[in-house]
């Protein structure tokens, strides 16, 4: 049964919060049980940024994750050590290897280092490194499909960014790609 | 309508002011914000007033006076924040206006903290204020419910003119869930707000709005025509879900975000050969007394489940009469229940694992 705990971090403004709602969105969109929560509150004056997201096939009970991420897509070093702790016992994490030097220190983790800012520099603009890993995540779990995410893309962005929905869907390929890459 | 996925303080905002709410007077307070943020971008849409009031006390003390001019008017805060506006509350409902109070809850005593906690049972069920009053109070457990309550939120409180609170906690407020603003058609006859001081232009009466009564005999009066009110709260606006009752051995009372974690442990103990209920009051107050009398021979006792240190235990232990023993379990603080300590201590009632 389809029980996906995710959480999203990184810095503020590399984009992980729109991550998160992202697959929301298309779980959504799917028919899905879904539910997005940010972190707030000092925690996020410091710089850092996340959020759990659920997509089930049952009712979602506690929108906060404690313990039990099945994945972390993290994007920047402190959410690899504040995070990487929270996940299953053979879960897996999505690294950010353009940012983090550091392997996961879990062995029994599932682990992909995806260089998603250099990707992202070769799409020609280093904001949709988030999708990069989105790309990824979407490959390895199959969480929800690219067909829905790019119709919640769709809505989020409006008509005034209709322009950058090309790159972003370039990269969440080029994103799928690294992890079988 | 098709669904959308939006954050619940802001969707509190929308579903208010399509139940027509024009003004809305607040003071900020984590983890509430967006809700006035929204309404101060919202408000000037419908030609209603966002105003951000100086303190929380200023707020509550605008709403009276909004709601004595007839207005539909809201605020909204955060524990503390309510705490401040309690002198407020108790002079609209002892001057009988009709208002609705968002409370989205964190954790006390005190500033306490900013993280999602049911520690307001008490404030919200028995009133921080003096006298004889009593709150409407609502305490969906999800997005939807919170939306589809908002517009009965205001009718009840035009229908009793009395002052009612929507309860929700920081989850409710922060998450983000797909919401369907369905049309709703409402299931008051509303009267004639005929009491509203808007001017008499010398064709009426004056009307006087006031809850000060110096002659005793007057006060207790108005007491007794103010109980008689609480008395049809009591009767038609009870809300509360059952869940799973037939056959359960021990039956959960959870309120809120709480339930919904107790329904997930519900179904994993159900799979392990336990059965267990759930009573889900949707009104904290009037408190569903009678879904107790939906229990089954089966039960042997009663959990209430909180994210609170037990502040339910003296309703249900009313509600049950001596029937069944009453037992907690809860979280506290911001900490929120988890499936597995819910599951821990149905286990420990019914004597170990099966």
């Amino acid at each position: 049964m389809l029980n996906e705990r995710v959480i999203c971090a990184g810095f503020g403004g590399q984009g992980v919060m729109l991550m998160g709602q992202l697959i929301s969105y298309a779980g959504m969109i799917e028919g899905k049980e879904v539910s997005w929560l940010p972190s707030y509150g000092p925690e996020m004056r410091g710089g850092t940024a996340n959020c759990s997201v659920m997509v089930s096939e049952r009712p979602i009970g506690s929108p906060v994750i404690t313990d039990d991420a099945t994945v972390a897509i993290v994007m920047n070093l402190p959410s690899l050590d504040k995070f990487e702790q929270d996940i299953i016992n053979e879960g897996k994490i999505i690294i950010n290897s353009s940012l983090i030097e550091k392997k996961t220190s879990r062995a029994d983790l599932k682990a992909y280092y995806v260089p998603a800012n250099e990707i992202a520099v070769e799409l020609g603009n280093p904001r949709v490194a988030n999708m990069v890993m989105l790309g990824a995540f979407l490959e390895l779990t199959k969480t929800v499909g690219t067909d829905s995410v790019m119709m919640a893309l769709k809505k989020i962005f409006g008509e005034s960014k209709a322009h950058l929905m090309a790159i972003n869907e370039e990269a969440m390929k080029r994103g799928a790609a690294s992890i079988n890459g | 309508m098709a669904k959308v996925l939006m954050k619940g303080n802001e969707a509190i905002g929308a579903a208010a002011i399509k139940a027509g709410c024009k003004y809305f007077f607040g003071y900020p307070i984590t983890p509430q914000n967006e809700l006035p943020e929204y309404m101060s971008r919202e408000m000037p849409k419908v030609g209603g007033v966002f105003l951000q009031a100086e303190s929380e006390v200023s707020a509550i003390n605008m709403v009276y006076g909004a709601s004595g001019a007839g207005a539909r008017v809201m605020t909204s805060s955060s524990s503390p924040g309510i705490a401040l506006k309690q002198e407020g509350i108790t002079y609209i409902a002892g001057a009988e206006l009709p208002c609705v109070i968002v409370n989205i809850v964190r954790g006390g005593p005190g500033l306490g903290g900013i993280q999602p906690a049911q520690s307001d049972y008490n404030q919200v069920t028995r009133g921080g204020g003096n006298g004889d009053y009593k709150l409407l109070v609502y305490a969906p457990a999800n997005l939807q419910e919170m939306v589809d309550l908002m517009q009965e939120a205001f009718d009840a409180a035009d229908y009793y003119r009395n002052p009612v609170m929507m309860v929700g906690d920081g989850m409710i407020g922060q998450m983000m869930e797909p919401i369907e603003f369905k049309e709703s058609k409402s299931r008051f006859e509303l009267p004639l707000k005929d009491w509203v001081t808007t001017g008499t232009k010398e064709a009426r009466k004056p009307n006087i709005i006031n809850s000060l009564f110096l002659d005793p005999a007057e006060l207790e009066n108005h007491n007794i025509r103010l109980q008689a009110k609480y008395d049809a709260m009591k009767e038609n606006e009870v809300k509360y879900e059952a869940y799973n009752l037939e056959n359960a051995e021990i039956v959960i009372v959870a309120y809120g975000t709480t339930s919904r974690i107790v329904r997930n442990a519900i179904i994993d103990l159900k799979e392990q050969g336990i059965n267990v209920g759930l009573i889900r009051p949707i009104t904290l107050w009037p408190f569903p007394e009678k879904a107790f009398d939906l229990i089954p021979d089966s039960c042997k006792s009663v959990l209430s489940v909180e994210m609170s240190m037990g502040q339910m235990i003296d309703d249900i232990k009313i509600a049950s009469n001596g029937r069944w023993p009453v037992h907690f379990y809860g979280r506290s603080g911001g900490m929120i229940p988890t499936p597995e300590g819910i599951i821990g201590k149905v286990k420990e009632l019914v004597g170990g694992a099966k």
